[in-house]
């Protein structure tokens, strides 16, 4: 199986090729109404997760909602 | 007559901010609490029916998986999201849609409207209005509510509020300070210039509040709402904290209502003047 190589919020991870945005965040185990996904720089919205396949070099960020004023 | 006669309803109208109607004029935020169990309870006592949330980073290795949304509860609460953390326009932008994305995923009503801080730098936190003012153009162009953090400069008050943002938010001192108003008149100019031929046009003070008395001064003020988080978050007793600044927003909004008297250099007796007895000496 290929693998390509994302940054998830700044961290390199191999993944396997053609990992979508749904697959990635089950791999995560994070619950997917509680975040946000930006693939370089654009957000995927959460309807669009399970058709974003992941290229090599994707740079991501995975965000939540933290305590804040 | 009766106490209860004579007591006038606190909310005499709702504090209205572009389409949301909230009952409490205090909006609160949730950072900073010791625990995720202090916070909800402070949030319960201080009366708000708003608050805040930043957006991070998940933490992908948290083995307890704690979040903050499994404290707050999602249906009492409209959430506000802010950009905090950003010092450029872009960022502040990619961060309202991040929060947007979340909040409709939790179908909270909170998923039209953002806070926008645009930070100049991190020693005074202060905003870059010029950051600010465009982020807030391209904002309100992709559909959002825009509540904008600024300092307390009337100028830039009112070219925000024309930039389209649905409230302005000047800071009464710099955030966390626990300084208070720093400049009351700059507010009041705000709100005059805010306001003029709009009087619904709603002013929130964001940050800076210390302890009651500043939340009161900010709502006598006329300010419609005042916004805080480390003021309740930092107190010794986070909780007494809270019910403290519920009350104030309650006494300084009140007062504001009925009108203070003006100030005067000279003392005027408040027993009559008249049908004093006879003085034993002549004065």
């Amino acid at each position: 199986m290929t693998h390509v190589t994302i940054l998830v919020n700044g961290e390199p991870r191999q993944v396997a090729a053609d990992t979508t945005v749904a697959a990635l965040l089950g791999e995560l185990r994070l619950d997917p109404r509680h975040v946000a996904v930006e693939v370089n720089l654009e957000l995927v919205p959460r309807g669009a997760h399970g058709r974003r396949a992941l290229a090599d070099g994707d740079r991501l960020e995975v965000v939540t909602l933290v305590g804040g004023g | 007559m009766s106490l209860d006669q004579v007591s006038v309803p606190v909310a005499e109208k709702p504090l209205r901010l572009g389409k949301h109607v909230l009952s409490s004029r205090l909006i609160v935020g949730t950072g900073k609490y010791a625990n995720y169990g202090l916070m909800a309870e402070s949030l319960a006592a201080s009366g708000t029916d708003c608050i805040t949330v930043a957006i991070r980073r998940e933490r992908l290795i948290d083995a307890q998986g704690r979040n903050l949304l499994d404290h707050v509860d999602t249906g009492r609460y409209v959430l506000l999201p802010n950009t905090a953390g950003c010092f450029t326009a872009d960022d502040a932008v990619r961060v309202a849609r991040l929060g947007r994305e979340i909040l409709l995923g939790l179908e909270n009503p909170g998923s039209d409207w953002v806070k926008l801080e645009v930070l100049g730098d991190t020693k005074t936190l202060l905003p870059d209005p010029v950051a600010t003012l465009a982020a807030t153009e391209r904002l309100v162009a992709d559909g959002f509510q825009v509540l904008c953090y600024t300092t307390d400069d009337p100028i830039t008050a009112r070219r925000l509020k024309q930039a389209g943002a649905t409230s302005v938010m000047p800071a009464g001192s710099p955030i966390g300070s626990g300084q208070g108003i720093l400049n009351p008149n700059n507010i009041r100019i705000c709100l005059e210039y805010l306001k003029e031929g709009d009087p619904e046009y709603p002013v929130i003070v964001d940050a800076g509040v210390g302890t009651a008395s500043d939340v009161t001064i900010a709502m006598e003020l006329g300010v419609d709402g005042v916004l805080l988080n480390t003021g309740i978050a930092h107190a010794a007793d986070p909780l007494m904290m809270a019910r403290a600044m519920k009350a104030a927003i309650e006494a300084g909004r009140l007062a504001y209502l009925a009108g203070r008297i003006p100030k005067k250099l000279y003392a005027t007796a408040s027993s009559p003047d008249e049908g004093t007895i006879a003085p034993a000496k002549p004065r």
